[in-house]
């Protein structure tokens, strides 16, 4: 089996396996990646970039998108 | 009134009332809500994705960016640091440069940190952002920030979701005197002669949310709303009768027995 990363999704500790790129993971939890924005340790990536980035362990990775709100 | 255009940044708004997007009960009273305000500008916050429940349905599913502008809000940031971050992540999400930019210098009042704010304005407008500022209803302040490049200024009318009203019309009138770009009154009406009012007063809009969405009836309300902004600008426009101690007839003396 390939070796395994721990990283953090949106503060959630997780494991993945090594080579898994910032496109494989929005897949893989199922996220249009239209949507969204994605923070890999507090540098915001550009959508064309989440297919060739790849992750490493100890990373920490934030995905957000636009929710309700007015003025909170 | 065909030609009483809102623009902003070389865009034209067709509705001069703009609405948020919490605290409604589901995304369909949402949708239905924003539909019968009339708006065309709606405010979303910016957070994180829910990544362990992908069954959750997603904003953008109901209000449609090809149909209304998502104005995307900094709403929670009390840092420029973290308005600056959350601006960015809502380009990144996006489709424009647009943001209505908050930093909040208290949690109670939610009241605008005013030097956070200019600062924060700054750096973003420099990073090519149309930057439209929530701001106090204070007249210097927002004059720094049409000084540093915002393009609109939105002051308060009351604090977010306090639902007081215009609480000082006088300030709100000088600063609409004072400042050449639009402004919008954001945040603080209660109900729809609120609205009217800040229009009166010669607001180019006026943004909202709690007043529609924490309505017991938010679909009436949204409507009411309309109505009121539509009114209020109407009004604005046609010119009030000053005001006058005494009565003056409004019927001819003359012909009388």
């Amino acid at each position: 089996m390939d070796s395994a990363i721990q990283i953090h999704v949106n503060g959630q500790a997780q494991t993945w396996r090594s080579g898994t790129t910032v496109a494989d993971l929005l897949c893989d939890l199922d996220i249009k990646t239209e949507q969204v924005a994605v923070e890999l340790n507090l540098e915001i990536l550009d959508r064309a970039a989440f297919g060739q980035r790849l992750l490493n362990d100890g990373d920490r990775l934030e995905i957000l998108g636009f929710i309700g709100g007015g003025s909170l | 009134m065909a030609d009483d255009r809102l623009i902003i940044a070389g865009r034209e708004f067709k509705s001069r009332l703009w609405v948020g997007t919490g605290k409604y009960k589901d995304f369909a009273e949402t949708q239905k809500a924003i539909e019968l305000s009339g708006a065309d500008v709606v405010t979303v916050a910016v957070r994180r994705v829910n990544i362990t429940d992908r069954s959750k349905e997603n904003l953008l599913d109901y209000i449609d960016p090809k149909k209304y502008t998502i104005l995307p809000n900094t709403a929670g940031c009390y840092s420029v640091e973290d308005a600056v971050r959350y601006s960015r992540l809502a380009r990144a999400a996006g489709v424009s440069d647009l943001v209505k930019l908050e930093v909040l210098g208290d949690e109670r009042t939610l009241f605008p940190d005013t030097a956070g704010l200019i600062e924060a304005a700054k750096i973003l407008i420099k990073e090519g952002f149309i930057v439209l500022p929530y701001t106090n209803d204070d007249p210097i302040v927002a004059q720094k920030l049409v000084d540093v490049g915002c393009p609109a200024v939105m002051p308060l009318a009351a604090p977010i979701g306090s639902g007081l009203g215009i609480r000082n019309p006088y300030n709100l009138k000088i600063i609409m005197e004072m400042i050449k770009v639009p402004i919008i009154v954001d945040a603080g009406v209660g109900t729809a002669s609120d609205a009217a009012f800040a229009m009166e007063l010669g607001a180019d809009a006026v943004l909202m949310n709690t007043a529609i969405a924490g309505a017991q009836d938010p679909l009436a309300m949204a409507e009411a709303m309309k109505y009121a902004v539509h009114a209020g600008r109407l009004a604005y426009k046609a010119g009030r009768i000053p005001r006058k101690l005494y009565a003056t007839a409004s019927s001819p003396i003359e012909g009388m027995l």
